[in-house]
């Protein structure tokens, strides 16, 4: 159950982005939110600009493979330094085409997250103004952190898999 | 002079032809001599096997005891590359790079499970095991190895200087072995 503030902060966002909010949550303390793809980025300047509220700081930015729902997750955590308050807002990407605008012009902070989130997810932040991959090597050619590639390294020759209990490729998706 | 004898050890002499005055013996094993008692290590350490080494540089081990006393930080100026530690597929360029401005003759000793196979780092981003981009001499095993398997490593490393042929480096089989690396 939410608290009274964070009802306040709920009635405010369904005033204004009512047919967006898909569904609401509180996990650990923490107002979650997950919201169309179409309405991030109003939802998060309004988060930003509205005197009581003031979610002035992004904490993080992540992404989740969701293999079942052939969908990607992006995941914005913000907190209001004046409430301390957090809220968690998630919107969902098509796998085969995952894209959404950067926030990068309100948080320039968020440049090397959504860089993080493009290279072990393949998210695409349109208007990212340096959109390359920070971590991994320059030359990888898969998204590591997505279920269908998996973990190891696959040109190790000394690990069976009979050796730790597993079937081969048992951490392939079946489908 | 009588009382040093007792504390200090000379390095053994080779087999030669000892006279009133004179000692003969072949150019390569008096180089072998110096080379092997004078070895500037240039640590290449990125994890926990580092700190193993630092202990080993340190008075209870010391690496000093065998002519190691001086690490050289540049690899201009080492002879051997000691690979200490996890190295990321990232890494794997700037080690390469490191062994390539090393001037020749240079060893590599693989500290580490790591740094010989991966390690318990089976997955994509870590490399599995530095002989993938260098020519490694002596593998030490361990998750980490202690700092007297390290010495051993370096034992190993000597008896290898010290019996090398001095032509080993312009033999067309060493020149093979750098061209698999990709090395010039």
């Amino acid at each position: 159950m939410e608290s009274a503030e964070q009802s306040e902060t709920l009635t405010l966002l369904t005033e204004r982005f009512g047919d967006s909010i898909l569904s609401t949550d509180v996990h650990y303390g923490i107002l979650s939110l997950s919201v169309k793809q179409a309405a991030i980025v109003d939802i998060i300047h309004f988060l930003y600009d509205h005197p009581q509220l003031r979610y002035q700081y992004l904490t993080t930015l992540c992404g989740i493979h969701y293999p079942e729902l052939s969908q990607i997750a992006v995941m914005y955590q913000l907190h209001s330094l004046e409430n301390n308050k957090r809220i968690r807002l998630k919107i969902w990407l098509p796998e085969d085409k995952p894209e959404t605008p950067t926030i990068t012009n309100l948080f320039a902070g968020a440049n090397w997250m959504e860089r993080e989130t493009y290279d072990f997810f393949g998210v695409v932040f349109t208007g990212h103004p340096d959109l390359r991959r920070i971590l991994n090597v320059e030359d990888m050619t898969i998204f590591p952190m997505r279920k269908e590639y998996p973990l190891e390294d696959q040109t190790r020759e000394d690990k069976k898999d009979e050796m730790f209990g597993r079937l081969p490729h048992q951490h392939l998706r079946t489908s | 002079m009588s009382e040093l004898h007792g504390r200090i050890s000379l390095a053994e002499k080779p087999p030669g032809i000892e006279g009133a005055g004179f000692f003969a013996t072949s150019l390569e094993k008096v180089v072998g001599l110096a080379r092997k008692n004078s070895i500037w290590p240039l640590p290449f350490a990125t994890s926990c096997c580092g700190i193993e080494f630092m202990a080993t540089m340190g008075a209870h081990y010391d690496l000093a005891r065998f002519g190691s006393e001086r690490l050289s930080f540049s690899p201009r100026q080492a002879d051997l590359l000691m690979v200490m530690g996890t190295i990321a597929k990232k890494m794997g360029p700037i080690l390469r790079q490191v062994y390539e401005q090393m001037a020749e003759p240079r060893w590599v000793m693989s500290v580490g499970a790591c740094a010989c196979s991966g390690g318990i780092f089976d997955t994509y981003s870590v490399l599995q095991g530095i002989d993938r981009i260098i020519p490694v001499d002596v593998y030490v095993p361990g998750c980490p190895p202690r700092p007297e398997q390290i010495l051993d490593g370096i034992l190993k490393i000597q008896h290898l200087v010290e019996t090398e042929s001095l032509r080993r480096r312009d033999s067309p089989e060493y020149k093979a072995l750098l061209n698999k690396y990709g090395i010039e």
